[in-house]
């Protein structure tokens, strides 16, 4: 008979793993030469990085920042290497506050600088726990502060303005107990808006005559490079996401009119292109609006950018939203937390939290899509190639145009993707 | 044997002269046009403790989910503490604060520690001061036993403690009624004894329960009356001794072979 009885004595220790598997050469071992195939492989890759590395090394590397056109370069690069092949960086010395501010007055150019700086300090609080609570305080104002330093005039207006949201509060705090939340959505988006409409113009206009004091004007058509895609696309971005929660909820009403609204703004808005969007922005819009209003051409193209993006951001949340457990739901509910409570203090932040990479992805698409732009002829970085080839001295640099310009959007879309993979892994230890 | 009797008559006259806590009346439910309760007549009082059995999809878990509206019923009469349910909203709320769940997969917050999870509704439903809240979260914790994993988040914690939080988070609302939908069904069987001995002390302390469960060991310990349900309908009630003893319809000596036979 097979005997199958068994007992352990002692438990066995723990012990070290051989010296090949860990450290440096476990490593290499492991990623790099695991087997003939993967070692041809390796010996392949790196001859590949090497040869574009050889050529793309000179290339980048050639004292051409002082020249001042592109035969200059060209002389520089000759009496070097014997061939002129070689980037010539002296466009980008020249012209780079150019892409940077665009056509803006150079001799008031902090004012972009400064709300460049607010910005930051106003988005810091939402980024970072560690910075002082007490910065979200600048988020209403800024926005107001914002527009009135990058577009000068009144201080009157950016003043008004605000009161148009401190009335909005006040309505939305006055009435809070007493209507239901539909009324009160309502009201406290309405009143603002008929303020903003009717009321801010005429009041500052009379402030402004009775006690005036202005900064200088400066137009649309000024704006440009970076400046002109970060004003379009950051408050696309920070204007998107709100809206696209609402229509993410929205879609999923119980309410007919509402979802049906919702699906076919987003369906419609997916459907079309972008560049479509912004034609009608920049012609067709001026058709349905009453004649003599001058609706700003930025602010448009703003609006469009918005909506576009917000579209896509609602489909994103919706994800999220479905990757939650009904049981969520059922749980605020027997809690007794209504709609509004329980979506803002269960259900969106996990469902927020699933998107992150979707989200990101989408402020990305949405910062990148503003170079769009230079087709109903804004300047945008872009734009601006166009205008520095059509000098004769550089007629030719394109590359390096296009590289500078890469770069300044690698910066900011490279810190938005590490901001996500750092918020995502801090949240993840958080659960 | 006449001793345990005696305390049970006590405790039935007792109940008897309680008055109801929940009252439902010719009470009918649809799924689309699948009839999932059909004339529901039961009624609860203060203090008592029911256990409801049944096969999967006798419709128990909807019944229970009508009490608080997580369900809504088309015909007949539903109420609760005094309150009809209606789609009135004003009631439903009233109602949901007066009658705490608890559900087979727990449903905690994954993304707020223990304690968060607990004050959450105090603070934002009930308007509780933060303060008071965490005391009376701590207080609840202490209870069922965990008040050292207050700071730890639901996904690392075992099932049974998830269970017992959930029982906890449910009580910091200070509900008058308790209902347990199938609380031990998702547990290992190592974790499922903690989480009944926090149910029978809560029993203890008198509160009004509706448990629908097929522990028969918590049914016969704790409960005052079992209900047996089939196909949309309540087949069979009794007291537990004469229900699992002596069960009459033929429906309900077939689920008993079943469960208790192996």
């Amino acid at each position: 008979m097979r005997n199958v009885s068994f007992v352990r004595s002692e438990m066995l220790a723990e012990q070290t793993p051989p010296l090949t598997s860990i450290g440096v050469i476990g490593w290499t071992r492991e990623n790099l030469f695991n087997g003939w195939f993967n070692s041809i492989l390796t010996i392949i890759s790196l001859y590949i990085v090497y040869s574009f590395l050889s050529f793309l090394i000179p290339w980048v590397l050639t004292p051409t920042w002082k020249a001042t056109s592109l035969n200059e370069c060209r002389e520089i690069n000759t009496a070097l290497t014997g061939h002129h092949s070689g980037a010539c960086w002296g466009v980008i010395t020249e012209r780079w506050p150019q892409f940077i501010f665009g056509f803006y007055d150079r001799s008031i150019l902090w004012r972009p600088i400064l709300v460049f700086v607010l910005f930051l300090a106003t988005i810091a609080p939402i980024l970072f726990e560690r910075v002082p609570r007490k910065l979200f305080l600048l988020g209403p104002v800024f926005p107001f502060l914002a527009v009135w330093l990058l577009w000068g005039g009144s201080i009157w207006s950016p003043i008004f303005s605000f009161l148009g949201l401190v009335l909005g509060y006040l309505v939305w705090r006055s009435l809070k107990e007493r209507v239901n939340a539909v009324i009160l959505l309502l009201s406290s988006i309405g009143v603002p808006i008929i303020w903003w409409m009717f009321l801010t113009e005429p009041a500052s206009g009379l402030l402004a005559e009775m006690i005036p004091y202005e900064i200088q004007v400066l137009p649309s058509r000024d704006f440009g490079g970076l400046l002109l895609s970060l004003t379009i696309g950051l408050t696309a971005i920070f204007c998107s996401l709100p809206i696209g929660i609402f229509l993410a909820l929205g879609r999923q009403s119980d309410l007919l009119i509402v979802k049906v609204l919702c699906v076919w703004f987003i369906e419609f808005i997916r459907g079309v292109p972008l560049i479509t969007l912004l034609f009608v922005a920049s012609t067709l819009l001026n058709i349905f609006m009453p004649p003599g209003t001058n609706f700003d051409i930025i602010m448009r193209v703003v609006i469009m950018v918005t909506l576009f993006s917000s579209a896509y951001m609602a489909e994103v949340v919706r994800g999220g939203l479905a990757g939650l457990d009904s049981g969520q739901y059922e749980a605020a509910n027997a809690l007794g937390f209504s709609y509004w409570k329980a979506q803002r203090l269960i259900i969106m932040p996990q469902a927020l939290k699933i998107s992150i990479p979707g989200i990101v992805s989408n402020f990305i698409g949405v910062l990148k899509d503003t170079t769009l732009v230079s087709v109903i002829g804004l300047f945008d970085p872009i734009g601006l190639t166009t205008v520095v080839l059509a000098d004769m001295r550089w007629n030719g640099v394109y590359w390096e145009l296009n590289v500078f310009v890469a770069l300044c959007f690698f910066v900011f879309c490279f810190s938005m993707s590490r901001y996500s993979m750092y918020l995502e892994r801090k949240l993840r230890k958080e659960n | 044997m006449a001793k345990l009797s005696k305390e049970k008559l006590a405790r039935a006259e007792m109940l008897s002269s309680n008055e109801d806590a929940i009252a439902i009346s010719e009470m009918n439910k649809w799924f689309g046009s699948f009839h999932v309760l059909r004339d529901i007549n039961l009624s609860v009082k203060r203090g008592e403790r029911i256990v409801v059995a049944g096969p999967s999809g006798s419709g128990k878990s909807t019944l229970i989910r009508c009490v608080n509206r997580l369900e809504e019923h088309q015909s007949g009469k539903i109420v609760v503490d005094g309150t009809e349910l209606t789609s009135d909203l004003k009631n439903i709320d009233k109602v949901r604060s007066e009658v705490g769940m608890v559900f087979q997969h727990f449903n905690l917050f994954p993304h707020l520690t223990i304690l968060e999870n607990c004050t959450l509704a105090p603070l934002w439903v009930r308007k509780t001061p933060k303060k008071e809240a965490d005391e009376i979260a701590m207080g609840f914790l202490e209870k069922v036993k965990i008040p050292e994993q207050a700071d730890k988040y639901p996904g690392q914690l075992s099932g049974g403690q998830q269970q017992r939080v959930a029982i906890a988070r449910s009580l910091c609302m200070r509900p008058r009624i308790m209902l347990f939908d199938e609380p031990t069904s998702a547990l290992d069987p190592e974790m499922i004894k903690e989480v009944l001995d926090t149910m029978i002390e809560l029993a203890d302390d008198g509160m009004t329960m509706i448990v629908v469960s097929h522990e028969m060991g918590f049914a016969r310990q704790v409960a005052d009356r079992v209900i047996f349900m089939d196909e949309g309908q309540i087949v069979e009630q009794n007291e537990p001794e004469e229900f699992f003893n002596n069960p009459q319809s033929e429906r309900t000596k077939l689920f008993l072979s079943q469960i208790l036979g192996h």
